[in-house]
């Protein structure tokens, strides 16, 4: 896993495996290998992976997941502070660059 | 449009649709490096729609991409060989998973280029291969509910899509990960170098014009002499926050990337110190000290932008005690740097 691991217990993905039917969606779009099926639920192996990239929430036909998605990014931290918005990259506004 | 990356039309049943070259030009390996150091990257944009690649048919696949050039130039050319259609999303030129993050690459638009290029009638089957990454803006389920088309999420690197191809469109584990290798990085510190540009003259200038001043006065040989040293630390503060921590991340310890920039900061400052270059005076090198970890920090700080696992949580939860650090180690820093200017301790 490359070694890169980054803050432990912060992550806020949450896990219904009550509504979970399997499907497979959770484990196909994470970047980070964060799901595994076992028993014919989707299981969260390693929740310290997540980067809260949201594919997960958005993929689940069975709304089985949530999280609270967003830039990981600290640059689009103070970008939101500054406007009072959500934290956002500045990758459309007007000379400015981004990821 | 009379793009250098196009070949040829071919005809279809909804009028003729432009066919890509596969191979990237000279021109084009000259701007992905012009791109890589902020050259022009906000205005590096595909027109949106529908290309042809080789001379694909009805029955040909469909792959998804977004308008960043340069992910279509990776993209084009991962498809080398192939008979396949490339749908293109407006994504305002940023690339697949930024654009999913905010919002351009998503299901609304991914619907509106569906139906707006008639993708039904060019052709016979109804799946369209997504990038993994666009999973953050697009939802399957969503898709199939809204147009005739369900989506495959292919893998996250255009590089696997033949393999992701050849395997029945299944993606090993490798292909859905995301890695962030020491290449992949350093790829990347150009980038993070050229952000800070326009700071990059101004405090400089600072330092240089207010080196001047001591106890006398003012002496623009001091300006000259100190504030070359001054830009010098400042420059290395710079090197290691942008370019040095992001290229030896996983290797330097602590996980808080303010703790990283803070140490590799420190560790130049003190070689610098050692060979007695960091400042004339113990009041000079405290304020070198200060001064360059609270830069360095700040600056590596912004690589969890760049990088591909932090979470927005975990950077907040860094960022209120990063912050304050960093604010008050330069507050500190530029108070006794420029004490240091009038006494002699």
């Amino acid at each position: 896993m490359n070694g890169l691991v980054y803050l432990k217990n912060v992550v806020t993905l949450e896990l219904d495996q009550e509504k979970c039917n399997g499907c497979r969606m959770c484990i196909i779009v994470c970047p980070h290998a964060v799901f595994a099926i076992e028993n014919k639920k989707a299981v969260i192996l390693n929740k310290d992976l997540c980067m809260e990239c949201g594919a997960c929430e958005k993929n689940c036909p069975e709304n089985a997941i949530s999280v609270r998605s967003g830039v990981g990014c600290a640059a689009g931290i103070i970008n939101g502070i500054l406007r009072g918005t959500e934290p956002t990259c500045d990758c459309s506004g007007p000379g400015s660059s981004c990821c | 449009m009379n793009a250098h990356y196009l070949t040829g039309q071919v005809n279809t049943i909804v009028g003729t649709i432009p066919q890509i070259s596969t191979v990237w030009s000279r021109q084009d390996l000259w701007n992905t490096i012009k791109v890589r150091w902020s050259v022009g990257r906000m205005d590096y944009k595909v027109e949106p729609g529908i290309y042809a690649v080789g001379n694909p048919g009805e029955s040909s696949l469909v792959f998804v991409t977004a308008n960043f050039k340069l992910t279509f130039d990776h993209v084009r050319r991962a498809l080398g060989g192939m008979d396949a259609w490339l749908l293109v999303l407006d994504t305002k030129g940023i690339n697949v998973w930024c654009a999913a993050g905010k919002g351009t690459f998503s299901t609304k638009e991914l619907v509106r280029q569906i139906n707006l290029v008639g993708l039904e009638k060019i052709v016979n089957h109804h799946k369209v291969i997504v990038p993994q990454l666009g999973a953050v803006g697009v939802s399957a389920h969503e898709i199939r509910k809204n147009t005739d088309f369900s989506v495959i999420y292919g893998p996250v690197r255009a590089e696997d899509i033949r393999d992701f191809v050849e395997a029945g469109m299944k993606a090993t584990k490798e292909m859905r990960a995301v890695k962030f290798s020491t290449w992949d990085r350093l790829k990347l510190i150009p980038v993070e170098m050229a952000n800070g540009r326009k700071y990059l003259l101004l405090i400089p200038a600072i330092f240089l014009i207010l080196s001047g001043l001591n106890p006398k006065g003012y002496s623009i040989d001091m300006a000259y002499h100190d504030g070359l040293r001054s830009v010098f630390n400042l420059l290395i503060a710079y090197v290691t926050g942008c370019g040095i921590t992001p290229a030896l991340l996983p290797w330097i310890p602590f996980r808080r990337f303010a703790l990283k920039g803070l140490l590799t900061g420190w560790l130049a400052a003190f070689i610098l110190a050692y060979f007695h270059f960091l400042g004339k005076t113990n009041f000079e090198i405290i304020s070198w000290f200060l001064m360059i970890g609270s830069l360095s920090s700040f600056l590596a700080m912004t690589f969890t932008g760049t990088s591909t696992f932090t979470s927005l949580s975990g950077v907040q939860k860094e960022m209120k005690t990063a912050v304050p650090m960093q604010i008050g180690m330069a507050g500190l820093g530029v108070i006794a740097w420029i004490v240091s200017k009038f006494i002699t301790l």
